[in-house]
């Protein structure tokens, strides 16, 4: 049914129909709307769930992490600060190979402390093991949810998942969203059903002590999954357009690409305003389009080629920047476009909550066109 | 597509008109968008809230710059801030004043008061002005019906206090169709 309804309340009712145990989280600007949403739910008994109140992130993934371990469905959210407390977990829940799902609500890093939206949390978080979803808009947001907790949960992947949606910019807007019923989430995601499980009575260790005869192996088989979890993806995306009607069968999506001589790379809400400032262009005969990355781990290497090929040039907008060389998703392009001859020109944008309009991509557009990238977008004229 | 501008201060329930108008709109079968202006909470603080109205699903997520509408809950703000900024021609300010203008408008643009907060404090006994100037809204701009007004306070208020809520919007509404 179509709901007009909040980004966050969305994404915690997308939440509430993947049926978690366990949800445990510390309330963080703009997470929180999403975890009010469910503690009140499970208050309410609308939720059958255990909500464990916590003094720190860092103890609402580890609390998580017991409870996937027990066999639990488990889900968190946080933003910036929280998740930067969260580092150890993360890497601790990929390492043991315990899949739940946790929502960014895409937040800029102290300091000097921001509460506006970037990419640069859940990007810091990208060798961690997890997967990485980006939405675009909220109806992304909430789908991605059972998507990630199928591919998430699948015995051949069992590694966590972000579900990234960008802070304010998404988590506060109210905008249509199509919200399925619980019996067709129920027909789409199965009950989590791990091999292995915390039992008292038949007692097994998780992320044990390995020597360096062994744990190169591990991280083998972290990324192996990673890896084989790009056509789990598909999959899960196909069942999903069958079941829902809406198409996340591939991991990246493309926008105007037929014959685009610039093409622009961006994850999340930035590229619905691309593509509005797309539309603009090609009105005005400038042949443009946008590769929108959903997946951004794994990273869809091939898919990116494909659609790339046969671009003139390539303007990538990084809202993050790996401090020292240069946007992350700058910097995965490139390695996918090595040899190809392809210009790849990044543009570190709206970091800390700068608002991106349509008329910034048309100059980004006309920056890339003169050959003019590398570098941060929209600068002070007293630094730049 | 349609843009809206709420001008006010932390605590006039600016987010909320946001959130009730594009409601309103939702329901009458257009597609909408509405979002705060992020992160200035304190009370009195000078807030904005934003509202986008389209026949076909809303991509852009940039703020209002070039609105078509906008509402100010207080006119005290125009000494401090540029309420009518970027305002399109053909567009339409509606201010909560009991004064009666002598503001300049850009070129084109309407300029419709409205005592908001005499409204207010009669029919809610608080100078709460923003289901009033949603009526004036709906009278002046036609984006909205009365009645997906009341619809949508109805969903978001108690029975009592929607009661009161749908009388201010209405006696604003009545106030700005007799006007024009």
């Amino acid at each position: 049914m179509m709901r007009f309804i909040e980004g966050s309340l969305a994404v915690s009712d997308a939440v509430r129909m993947c049926r978690p145990d366990v949800v445990s989280a510390y309330p963080i600007t703009p997470q929180t709307h999403i975890v009010e949403s469910l503690a009140e739910m499970v208050a309410n008994c609308t939720l059958d769930a255990e909500y464990i109140t916590v003094e720190s992130e860092f103890s609402a993934l580890s609390a998580c992490l017991g409870a996937v371990a027990a066999g639990s469905r488990a889900y968190s959210a946080t933003s910036s600060q929280g998740l930067a407390l969260m580092f150890e977990v993360c890497f601790n829940l990929a390492g043991m190979r315990l899949p739940m799902v946790m929502t960014i609500a895409n937040r800029a890093i102290s300091a000097p402390l921001s509460i506006w939206n970037d990419q640069q949390d859940s990007i810091s978080l990208r060798d961690s093991g997890w997967l990485q979803f980006y939405a675009e808009d909220n109806q992304e947001a909430a789908d991605l949810h059972y998507l990630a907790y199928k591919v998430a949960e699948d015995q051949k992947i069992l590694l966590p998942a972000m579900v990234c949606f960008d802070g304010f910019i998404l988590s506060h807007t109210y905008e249509p969203v199509d919200m399925p019923t619980q019996e067709e989430v129920d027909a789409y995601l199965p009950k989590f059903n791990p091999c292995q499980r915390l039992d008292a009575k038949d007692p097994i260790s998780f992320g044990m002590f390995a020597f360096p005869e062994y744990y190169m192996e591990f991280r083998y088989a972290i990324d192996q999954a990673l890896q084989q979890s790009r056509e789990k993806i598909r999959e899960a995306g196909k069942e999903f357009k069958e079941k829902f009607g809406r198409d996340y069968s591939a991991l990246v999506e493309g926008y105007r690409l037929e014959d685009a001589e610039t093409v622009l790379v961006a994850m999340g809400s930035l590229c619905g305003t691309a593509k509005d400032a797309i539309d603009e262009m090609r009105g005005a005969g400038r042949k443009v389009g946008l590769l929108k990355i959903r997946t951004y781990r794994p990273f869809p290497g091939e898919e990116v080629a494909a659609a790339l090929k046969g671009a003139k040039r390539v303007a990538v907008l990084d809202k993050n920047i790996s401090l020292g060389s240069k946007g992350a998703v700058g910097l995965e392009v490139k390695d996918v476009l090595y040899g190809s001859g392809i210009p790849v020109l990044d543009y570190i944008v709206g970091l800390g909550g700068r608002d991106m309009r349509k008329r910034d991509i048309e100059r980004i557009v006309t920056l890339a066109e003169k050959g003019e990238g590398d570098l941060f977008y929209g600068l002070r004229e007293e630094v730049a | 597509m349609k843009e809206l501008r709420i001008h006010g201060r932390g605590g006039q329930g600016s987010v909320t008109a946001a959130e009730l108008i594009a409601t309103a709109a939702f329901e009458g079968g257009v597609s909408a968008q509405a979002f705060p202006m992020f992160g200035v909470e304190r009370r009195g603080a000078p807030v904005q809230a934003f509202v986008r109205f389209a026949d076909k699903k809303i991509r852009l997520r940039s703020q209002v710059y070039e609105p078509d509408y906008i509402i100010v809950q207080d006119s005290t703000l125009i000494a401090d801030v540029n309420v009518f900024a970027g305002m399109k021609k053909g567009g339409i300010a509606i201010v909560n004043t009991a004064k009666g203008g002598g503001w300049t408008v850009p070129p084109g643009v309407r300029l419709i008061t409205v005592d908001a907060t005499g409204i207010a404090l009669e029919t809610l006994g608080v100078p709460i002005t923003n289901t009033s100037l949603m009526g004036a809204f709906a009278a002046a701009s036609g984006e909205i019906t009365l009645e997906a007004i009341e619809n949508a306070i109805r969903h978001r208020f108690s029975e009592e206090l929607a009661r009161k809520n749908i009388e201010a919007a209405r006696r604003a509404y009545n106030l700005v169709k007799g006007a024009a």
